[in-house]
């Protein structure tokens, strides 16, 4: 890290910030209101031909043969393609590449690509995929990775990067910080417990889109719902055997992500390759089934977790094993593995830890990342453990947690350096809004409030493939129209990361937020950025554009100063004018200023970047979780449990994130509510469950249930700003972290309401009613009802 | 996006013109109404028509009137389910029409589907509302395009679960449906068309459109109430329906009662205890508060679900007495509908 990547967290020119912290309209808030806004599947191109994917029906199996002809032979087919075709290997993570963009030699669970076709139109496509003959040799399928971790043959992967894999297991992970046999041996209190995360799913409401075309000097482009152009344009490049200054990624406007759109796919190699061999631009737009084929969601969990506290509530020790299940590939599962134990040791303070995390293969959708990823399964079994020592020990729930608060500016027992940190404010918010100290213990049967907190990353040092160049880049070009361009790898996925560019751009230059515009996410046209995953845009990028204005306004300034012969110091940027402060009459527009500092110096232009410090603990997997900071966040969840049904009702979640500075307060606003949103819909609703064939449940948006609007308690948003020195104007990450702690507050709001533990995900009204039958249950007896009480005589 | 299967679409504006189009066609024909059932199913490949006769522009099938001669509320098929919901008279003679509907699918559905589309809705499974791939990759299953069953291991008769809201309301009171067909008008009791197959659970006749539902006229002091179990507060068809009707003697004591439960069985099942268990009761007793125990009881032992629509079916079974006990007391409260928002 240098000076560049530093810029303080007060305003550019002192004073009042003009634009940031004020909750200003998205950049492309009214293309999306209005339906301007182009989606990939917006996208026709002349000539254009059309995609489908064979997939499997079988979980494990060989590919005997693929007959091709009779789909090559039909008319209005242009182009067959195989895993014969594409049989380069690729995964987002450089050290795991066990993906092929069509099966090679043999499929490993229902839905995995086998063929593609490229034809006139979609029902074409789908005709002729029929007409491929596959023969199969069906292998032993493993659906339970409790069964996959012992059973070692067959093996899903023999072999990945040219390391021969050990029986079906994905990765394991074992490390151990201080004395955890000893912090649990001096504990006053020892909970032991066993807690399952099952799978869920993004349900990103646009499905994976892509469209591929080659023009005449052999440039490939491919335009696609991703959220992280650069490695895509990686692994094409890799995958069809092309320099990378061939390849060209473009993400258009994108209709969610949330990790769901982080690894290359698929589709994109195949419109590739089929738009290489017509000649002509390929699209392929998956069905909502297919993706959730594509999947890359929450890995399902099985958790024992040993924590000690003494009678004080001070952790004594946290003593952790996973079982991961890890579905067919290993996308990002490296990374999960080590996130499961790493993500862990905030806000409190451990002096002792210790996990075992193992990932397994099985022969279900493959798992990946999705907001939160590899940690809201640890938090939702670690929280419900705090709840239950308070418990134990007498003590009131937020008041464990405040009084093992770690601290800013220290570091974790796995060597993570900790910066900023509001948590306790956090606590101090929820505690209040949700009046805590008045109703926690006291709310009638049936009603509870439940507390828990969290921290996640702002980013993270460990780029994918190791390499020392900026995580983030930034290109400013001035125009003399008063217009400022601002071009950037980074992805927005709907979060508004080209919007936070644009706030920046603004405050820094003094620019009208109409007088800027964002050109994203085009490999050939922006410089390189890591993509929109582990909440690093907003500190990342952030960073890089004040670094670029700053260069960029060191320039205007001093040649606006020259002009008017006074000291650089006296020249201010702002509100669309540049003035002299120790003289009104000097005072002309931007725009002006642009022509006087072109005049005078050059064609105008900045660049700018970010790269973080030396982060992480000096052991194998040290850097895995070190981020430049952390964001934190409290939750209070109020249920009404109705005891005959087994219904949990959340009526009401109070959020308190600390983000640092809010850049922008609505949109991080937005962040927590959907984070909310999405964790309750995990906790009560979403199950994305394999059947005993191994096929999806339920692989539609109707049989798939996330909760309508009516279904969504009332959430209280607060925001934290404990502003950290090296966030841009002290800014953290928000998009992620308020997710964390909404189910095991949810969990531990029904323990308060009914007395029964919930350790088991989802809440079910039948697990609800199995629980109280175990536990003590309250007669419900109703007076008799009386004819027409409800108004009709 | 899914495609749909092509097919050829005819517009009919007269009754008579439908019924001569699915006549002259024959096989391979297939009414749409709303479409929303329809649609989707289509695109799952589970019906595949080369000629699809609409009924969008046949404006005599929209109609609330009633009859003079015979007093029975006429319900056109065509009417929209959300204006069933929301209509005064509906709301006043058959309540529990009126609630069963408004708990159909979400409100956006409820605008385009009908209740003769309701009423005609295929029946339902896990294994079945899939797509062709999916069920492909199953081996397909005895509802269609294969042999075997995968609710009940070894069934030979197909258990798909009528999931209609509003059929078993229209139980409740009584209602005829009235079809044109190439031979003339039909009029059935509802009760009567109905059979325990989940292939097909409906005795229609080839060629024919189930034009009108028609309810008779309900006595001053009826009540009813519709309960329905789902995962969430909208959009989901029912894990259960309960439909329950009680009509009440000036003295308060119950004079005629019915529950009829759906999303069980291939067909509505109605607890036929009920009324006898009920009938003389009054609300506000202990009399009364046992015999909806009892009828809580009887449906608990009639009802067994299977695990044909998706979740729990056990949960499902625990259930019925709850939504059974529940939607009794919400109908004499006249509070319905009963679901969980």
């Amino acid at each position: 890290m240098s000076a560049r990547d530093q810029h303080g967290t007060g305003s550019p020119w002192g004073g009042r910030f003009e634009v940031v912290g004020k909750p200003h309209r998205k950049v492309d808030g009214l293309a999306k209101a209005t339906g301007q806004a182009l989606y990939t599947d917006d996208i026709t191109l002349p000539g254009m031909l059309h995609g489908k994917i064979l997939r499997s029906p079988h979980p494990h199996a060989r590919i005997v043969s693929i007959n091709v002809e009779p789909a090559l032979a039909m008319e209005g087919v242009h182009a067959v393609i195989t895993g014969a075709d594409m049989p380069i290997c690729y995964g987002v993570i450089p050290w795991t590449p066990d993906e092929n963009a069509l099966a090679v030699d043999k499929v490993r669970f229902i839905g995995d690509e086998v063929a593609a076709v490229a034809a006139v139109d979609e029902d074409t496509a789908n005709v002729a995929l029929r007409a491929i003959e596959v023969e199969y040799e069906p292998l032993h399928h493993y659906f339970d990775p409790t069964e996959a971790l012992v059973r070692e043959e067959p093996q899903i992967h023999e072999e990945i990067r040219g390391k021969a894999v050990r029986g079906n297991v994905s990765k394991s992970v074992q490390l151990d910080f201080g004395d955890v046999d000893g912090g649990l041996a001096e504990a006053d209190f020892v909970e032991e417990a066993d807690y399952t995360f099952h799978g869920t799913t993004h349900t990103a409401i646009e499905p994976h889109c892509a469209i591929g075309q080659v023009s005449a000097d052999g440039l490939l482009t491919v335009w696609s719902s991703t959220q992280i152009t650069h490695y895509v344009q990686k692994a094409l490049a890799r995958v069809l055997e092309l320099p990378e200054s061939k390849v060209r990624v473009i993400q258009p406007c994108l209709g969610g992500a949330f990790g769901g759109k982080s690894d290359p796919f698929s589709l994109e190699f195949c419109v590739a390759k089929l738009a290489m061999i017509t000649g002509r631009p390929v699209k392929i737009l998956w069905t909502r089934e297919e993706v959730f084929y594509a999947h890359r969601g929450r890995h399902p969990m099985a958790m024992r977790y040993k924590t000690g506290i003494r009678k004080d509530g001070r952790l004594t020790a946290v003593d952790a094993k996973i079982l991961i299940d890890g579905g067919s590939y290993s996308s990002f599962g490296l990374v999960t593995t080590y996130y499961s134990g790493q993500l862990l040791t905030g806000p409190y303070d451990f002096p002792s830890y210790r996990f075992d995390s193992t990932r397994v293969f099985t022969n279900k959708p493959p798992c990946g990342p999705k907001r939160g990823h590899g940690s809201v399964q640890p938090r939702f079994a670690f929280e419900i453990q705090l709840d239950k020592l308070a418990e134990k020990a007498g003590l009131d729930p937020i008041d464990v947690r405040r009084v093992n608060f770690q601290g800013e500016d220290t570091s974790t027992v796995n060597g993570q350096r900790i910066t900023s940190n509001g948590f306790v404010r956090c606590l101090d918010l929820v505690e209040e809004a949700s009046d805590w100290k008045a109703r926690r213990g006291k709310l009638p049967y049936g009603r509870g409030l439940g507390v828990a907190g969290s921290m996640y990353i702002s980013g993270t040092n460990y780029p994918v493939y190791p390499n020392a160049m900026p995580q983030a880049g930034i290109q400013l070009k001035v125009d003399r129209s008063g217009l400022v361009t601002v071009f950037t790898g980074g992805n927005d996925i709907g979060q508004g990361s080209n919007s936070l560019v644009a706030y920046i751009v603004s405050e820094e230059l003094g620019v009208d937020l109409g007088d800027i515009r964002v050109l994203a996410a085009d490999t050939d046209l922006c410089p390189v950025d890591l993509g929109a995953y582990s909440s690093r845009i907003t500190f990342m990028v952030g960073n890089a554009t004040i670094d670029a204005c700053r260069k960029l306004r060191s320039q205007i300034v001093g040649a606006v100063a020259a002009a008017w012969e006074v000291d650089p110091k006296n020249v201010r940027m702002g509100g669309g004018r540049v003035l002299d402060v120790a003289d009104a009459e000097r005072d002309i527009s931007v725009r002006e200023a642009f022509h006087i500092a072109e005049e005078r110096c050059d064609t105008l232009g900045a660049t700018g970047s970010y790269n973080t410090p030396k982060l992480g603990g000096d052991y194998r997997g040290g850097t895995i979780g070190a981020s430049p900071a952390y964001s934190f966040t409290a939750h209070v969840v109020e249920v009404e449990v109705d005891v005959e049904t087994g219904r949990i009702t959340p009526t009401h979640v109070w959020c308190a994130h600390d983000c640092g500075r809010a850049i922008n307060p609505q949109l991080v606003a937005g962040q927590i509510e959907g984070s909310v949103y999405m964790g309750i819909a995990e906790a009560l609703l979403e199950d994305h469950t394999i059947n005993r064939f191994g096929l999806h449940s339920g692989p539609s948006l109707l049989d798939y249930r996330i909760p309508t609007s009516v279904d969504t308690p009332e959430i209280n948003a607060m925001i934290v700003e404990s502003l950290d020195q090296e966030g841009p104007y002290g800014a953290k990450e928000a998009g992620e972290g308020p997710l964390h702690s909404s189910i095991p507050a949810l969990a531990n709001a029904v323990h308060d309401a009914v007395g029964i533990r919930l350790d088991h995900l989802p809440f079910t009204p039948g697990r609800v009613l199995a629980a109280l039958r175990d536990s003590q249950r309250e007669s419900t007896t109703l007076a008799s009802p009386t004819v027409g009480a409800g108004g009709k005589a | 996006m899914l495609r749909l299967p092509s097919f050829e679409i005819v517009r009919p504006r007269t009754i008579a013109e439908a019924v001569g189009a699915l006549h002259r066609h024959g096989e391979g024909a297939q009414v749409i109404a709303g479409g929303t059932d329809l649609v989707p199913n289509m695109k799952h490949e589970l019906f595949t028509p080369d000629l699809v006769v609409s009924l969008g522009d046949v404006a005599e099938l929209v109609r609330i009137e009633v009859d003079e001669e015979t007093g029975e509320l006429v319900l056109g098929a065509m009417t929209k389910l959300d204006t069933i919901a929301t209509n005064a008279m509906v709301n006043e003679r058959a309540p529990v029409l009126a609630q069963a509907a408004s708990l159909v699918a979400g409100p956006q559905l409820r605008r385009m589907g009908t209740l003769g589309g309701n009423v005609m809705l295929d029946t339902r499974c896990q294994w079945y509302n899939q797509s062709y791939f999916w069920r492909e990759a199953l081996g397909f299953c005895l509802k269609k395009d294969g042999t075997v069953c995968h609710v009940v291991e070894s069934g030979r008769k197909c258990v798909a679960a009528a999931s209609n809201d509003t059929a078993p309301a229209l139980m409740t009171l009584g209602a005829t449906l009235v079809f044109e067909g190439p031979d003339g008008t039909r009029t059935v009791p509802i009760e009567d068309f109905w059979k325990a197959d989940g292939i097909f659970n409906k005795k229609l006749e080839p060629a024919e459109i189930l034009c009108e539902i028609r309810i008779p006229p309900t006595p001053e002091r009826h009540f009813g109430a519709y309960g329905k179990l789902r995962d969430r507060g909208s959009i989901d068809f029912p894990l259960l329906g309960v439909a329950v009707r009680l009509d009440f003697a000036p003295d308060d004591r119950v004079e005629r009662a019915d529950v009829v439960l759906v999303a069980l069985a291939a067909r509505p099942v109605r607890v036929a205890k009920a009324a006898e268990l009920l009938a003389g009761t009054r609300p506000g007793t202990p009399e009364f508060d046992a015999a909806v125990e009892q009828v809580a009881e009887a449906a608990h032992k009639k009802c067994h679900p299977l695990e044909n629509v998706p979740g729990d079916a056990d949960y499902r079974r625990e259930m019925v007495p709850v939504y059974v006990r529940r939607t009794l007391r919400a109908a004499v409260e006249d509070k319905g509908p009963v679901h969980h928002l």
